[in-house]
């Protein structure tokens, strides 16, 4: 057992030495994985119930969930929502995060500050409180309503992503274009946003995703046809646990499997640019 | 901080008179469009601090002017200051007749190379010296063979296709500088270009890039804290400190006549000895006349030493009409390679670095540490400044 | 300085300063006018209906200014029992996260980068899963007949199946799983940072791993340690949809008894009075870390 005695770190102890380090670690990783990826068998269960491993397996709890004009809805909604606070949270981040990084005015930690309260405020709070605002003004089942709400939560995502994107860029092209002949906003066009384009997809991605899982504000403004996905899954885990839910989780999970590792992969150093 | 202590009295005379003296003109190539720069009572601050204080400073067309200094001196902001990218607190820059101080960067017409080349890593090289050319509605044929001659003129013919990633140090840097000079821009500035290369490639690049300004004949600011370089490259140098102007000159002037101390003590290697001044304004080292300060009332008078300008001699020799003798002790002598250094204590402890070849004239080779030497200045190399000696 | 005075013939002192000023002006406005459509979003979704609520939470039956939605808290016993709930959780889950995280983010920090990123993906995963999947994938496994039950009645860890869910038990089993990754990511981050030489030296000047790692490695990893422990409990402070499902109503949370306040007895001024105790907290929490640990730039990705 040669590996067993080499040094496995900078104070020389050995990989046996530490050997229960990597058993516990593997327990965590197990513990963090499985729970999500036990749904995807049980999806494809015949039994009523949920069992494991499925003694029958069929599709017919993808048929219900198909079949059911209540969830298609949902799912529709859920769609547009997320693509349309995408639509709204990328730019409006991008357009943030570079004002804020460029600028050197004494204002921008403040405003910095104010643009992530959505990450600090609780989200029960935004939640009945734009309920609240949105009964005022009558937003309240509506998609418009929803997504301006959605965007808000992935706003400071958006701009998190963007920055830290905008930081591994040398800022000095940007002014190297503008003095061979670019005005500022054709060297941020042909400059800047090609270099920080994983940093701007991730941005995009994420706030769909924020909009997509999220559930508490589409508990309380979204309704009626305009009901997301979240909001009826969640009524449903409250009442009774029915194995359609493990097959909407099982796309659920599939959706964002994809979209982490396209941006784990499609990007040429990972998500860091 | 002790840069600040530098500052000496009656620097001013001194700067305005060298600015009236002899400047080097470059053999200006026909149909060039070199434009003199002139810049005016330039200023920028930060806080308290200026960054710029009221800075003057002319470029005379076609030539290559270093801005030296160490850094935080203002040297770089001056720099920005004429690309457009700072935006001073006052002051004019006229690039000919043309007053651009409120001119956008992009409409100055400048080419620049930065420290970093800020090369554009997602367009290969051809599209890189393109870029500029395609701002301006360049396109097709026209545009590939000017990329081509830029190409060219850096000896890259036949890299256009390139990918950045692909290049090394030494060429990144030509791109750079062929997509700065590429559009017939009317002035040229160089921010620390070569600070990123090797020590042999730098001095490569140095002489290749003091070629091609030659080739352009555009006006060229450059700025860099290495005073090698600075002595090197440039038809004259601008040494900034603090913000402020301190002498400007040709790279022999400079050398040979530092406007104070911290030109003095900056550029080249110094020994710095205190004077005395008689009523008379002859200047005495320890008893010994090297100098007058004639009219001037300073009180305080340094003698500058260059390690290369002094010389063993014989145990026997005294100061005389062509010579100054300084008698000492030898601390150390170091072989450098090229040359020798040895470090000689005088009289009071004061120690005095002397530089010899390492073949030919002079060495001290039979001397050991704690000889007595005789070191010797011939009196054509005495520098004499006002003021007091550096801290 | 003195150049300028000994020039008589050189202009004026500020020349074009104020058109210098005014460009400079007028750029950064421009720069800083790229915020505003961003700040209008939360200005409309965050601003507004906080100050309302705000608002709401003063106002008494009689429709003027009343402490009393405050005053009600204090009175009953139940809201003690929903902060002290509160603050267990968020605890016990804290407390969860950094056992298990701790030793996870040291692992993978151990790794070479590549194979890092590789396992960085178990972390990653469920962070992007939707927390609801997650929520109900422990419903699942927990519950009278889920897999754990059976596994270990098969196993002979128990006889009869217990009790593992609709309790404090599952919530907390599932919150610590949920907010696992907030607390190992900044971690990570942190123990990536710290240099290498360190424990060279530390090693070279004789001390055994174990003393290397407590006396040099924890101590410099606590920066990150502590910001991602703020995270998770600040973050549990306002959780609802875990305990909600998990606790199956006997776990209540603040943010569920201001649904429950509501949905049940539509009282706005109660709720709302919850809920800027929660905001209170909330923040008191972050700034107290803010001041004591100086730790913003690692929480808001920014110095």
């Amino acid at each position: 057992m040669n590996w067993w005695n080499r040094p496995a770190a900078d104070t020389q102890i050995t990989h046996g030495g530490r050997l229960w380090l990597y058993v516990l670690s593997a327990i965590i990783m197990l513990l963090l994985v499985a729970p999500t990826l036990i749904v995807v068998p049980m999806s494809f269960s015949d039994s009523q119930y949920l069992e494991f491993p499925p003694s029958t397996w069929s599709l017919r709890w993808y048929e219900e969930y198909l079949g059911s004009t209540k969830w298609m809805r949902a799912t529709a909604t859920s769609f547009q929502v997320g693509l349309l606070t995408m639509l709204v949270a990328t730019p409006l981040g991008v357009m943030a995060a570079y004002a804020l990084f460029v600028s050197r005015h004494r204002a921008t930690k403040a405003i910095f500050l104010l643009l992530i309260t959505p990450m600090i405020v609780p989200v029960i709070l935004i939640a009945i409180g734009t309920f609240y605002a949105y009964g005022r003004v009558g937003m309240n089942n509506t998609i418009a309503g929803l997504v301006l709400a959605h965007s808000a939560l992935a706003l400071p995502i958006a701009i998190i992503v963007v920055t830290a994107g905008l930081r591994s860029y040398d800022l000095s092209q940007e002014q190297v274009a503008r003095s061979l002949g670019a005005t500022r906003t054709k060297a941020f066009f042909l400059i800047t946003l090609p270099q920080i384009r994983f940093s701007v997809i991730t941005a995009a991605l994420l706030s769909f995703l924020t909009s997509f899982d999220e559930v508490i504000i589409a508990i309380f403004v979204s309704g009626g046809t305009n009901a997301t996905l979240t909001k009826h899954m969640f009524a449903a885990l409250r009442d009774y646990i029915d194995p359609t839910i493990a097959a909407i989780s099982t796309i659920m999970v599939i959706l964002s499997s994809a979209l982490l590792l396209s941006i784990q992969f499609l990007g040429p150093r990972g998500s860091k640019n | 901080m002790d840069r600040r202590a530098r500052a000496v009295p009656g620097e001013c005379t001194g700067i305005d008179s060298r600015l009236k003296l002899s400047f080097a003109v470059t053999d200006a190539p026909q149909g060039t469009t070199a434009l003199p720069i002139e810049i005016r009572d330039l200023t920028k601050r930060y806080g308290s601090v200026y960054a710029l204080n009221s800075v003057d400073l002319d470029v005379h067309s076609g030539e290559f002017l270093t801005l030296l200094g160490p850094s935080g001196s203002g040297k770089t902001t001056l720099l920005m200051a004429i690309a457009g990218f700072n935006r001073p607190d006052s002051g004019s820059i006229r690039f000919g007749e043309d007053e651009v101080i409120l001119t956008p960067p992009h409409k100055r017409e400048v080419g620049m190379v930065f420290q970093s080349y800020a090369l554009f890593p997602h367009m290969n090289v051809a599209d890189n010296i393109g870029f500029p050319l395609k701002l301006r509605g360049i396109t097709g044929s026209e545009r590939a063979t000017r990329v081509e001659e830029a190409l060219e003129t850096v000896q890259l013919s036949g890299f256009g296709a390139r990918n950045i990633d692909q290049l090394s140090g030494g060429q990144r840097q030509r791109v750079a500088l062929a997509r700065a000079f590429v559009f017939g821009p009317r002035i040229l500035l160089m921010d620390e270009p070569l600070s990123a290369l090797d020590k042999k490639l730098r001095e490569r690049m140095q002489i290749e890039l003091k070629h091609l300004h030659r080739k352009l004949g555009v006006t060229t600011v450059y700025v860099t804290h290495d005073q090698r370089e600075a002595l090197t490259m440039s038809d004259r140098i601008a040494v900034i400190n603090d913000g402020e102007l301190i002498q400007l000159d040709t790279p022999e002037v400079i050398y040979n006549s530092p406007a104070n101390a911290f030109v003095a003590d900056f550029i080249g290697e110094s020994t710095m000895l205190p004077l005395k001044r008689d009523d008379a304004g002859a200047l005495f080292f320890r008893g010994q006349k090297v100098g007058d300060a004639g009219a001037d009332e300073g009180k305080d008078w340094t003698l500058v030493v260059r390690p290369e300008r002094l010389f063993f001699a014989g145990a026997g020799a005294e100061t005389d009409d062509q010579t100054i003798v300084l008698k000492g002790v030898l601390r150390e002598a170091v072989f450098q390679g090229e040359s020798e250094m040895a470090l000689v204590a005088i009289d009071d402890g004061t120690e005095v670095a002397v530089r010899f070849g390492t073949s030919g004239r002079a060495s001290p080779a039979a001397s050991i540490t704690g000889d007595q030497v005789s070191i010797g200045l011939d009196r054509n190399d005495v520098i004499i400044i006002p003021g007091e000696q550096a801290a | 300085m003195a150049r300028a005075d000994a020039d008589g013939s050189r202009s004026g002192k500020h020349l074009h300063g104020a058109a210098l000023k005014r460009q400079h002006a007028r750029e950064q406005w421009s720069v800083l006018s790229l915020v505003v459509p961003a700040l209008i979003v939360i200005v409309l979704i965050i601003l507004i209906p906080l100050s309302w609520l705000f608002y709401l939470s003063f106002l008494g039956d009689n429709g003027g200014f009343s402490l009393e939605n405050y005053h009600k808290m204090t009175q009953y016993k139940s809201y003690y029992r929903i902060f002290v709930t509160t603050f267990q959780v968020s605890i016990l889950t804290t407390l969860a996260c950094i056992a298990l995280g701790y030793p996870l983010a040291f692992f993978l920090a151990q790794l070479p980068p590549r194979w890092a990123g590789v396992f960085m993906l178990a972390v990653l995963l469920p962070f992007w899963t939707s927390l609801l999947v997650r929520t109900y994938a422990w419903l699942v496994l927990l519950q009278k007949r889920g897999i754990l039950n059976e596994f270990a009645m098969q196993v002979g860890l128990w006889e009869t199946p217990i009790k593992l869910v609709h309790n404090m038990t599952g919530t907390l089993i599932g919150m610590a799983h949920i907010m696992l990754p907030f607390l190992i990511l900044p971690l990570y981050n942190a123990m990536r940072k710290i240099d290498k030489d360190m424990m060279h030296a530390a090693a070279n000047l004789g001390a055994n791993p174990i003393n290397a790692f407590w006396r040099v490695y924890f101590p410099l990893s606590l920066p990150g340690m502590v910001a991602g422990s703020l995270i998770v409990f600040v973050l549990c402070l306002g959780f609802y949809v875990t305990p909600a499902v998990l606790g199956g109503g006997r776990v209540i949370m603040v943010s569920n008894q201001i649904t429950a306040i509501l949905e049940n007895q539509f009282d706005w001024g109660a709720a709302s009075a919850l809920g800027v105790v929660l905001l209170v907290a909330t923040t008191f929490t972050l700034y107290l870390a803010a001041r004591v640990f100086k730790f913003d730039a690692a929480l808001f990705g920014r110095d």
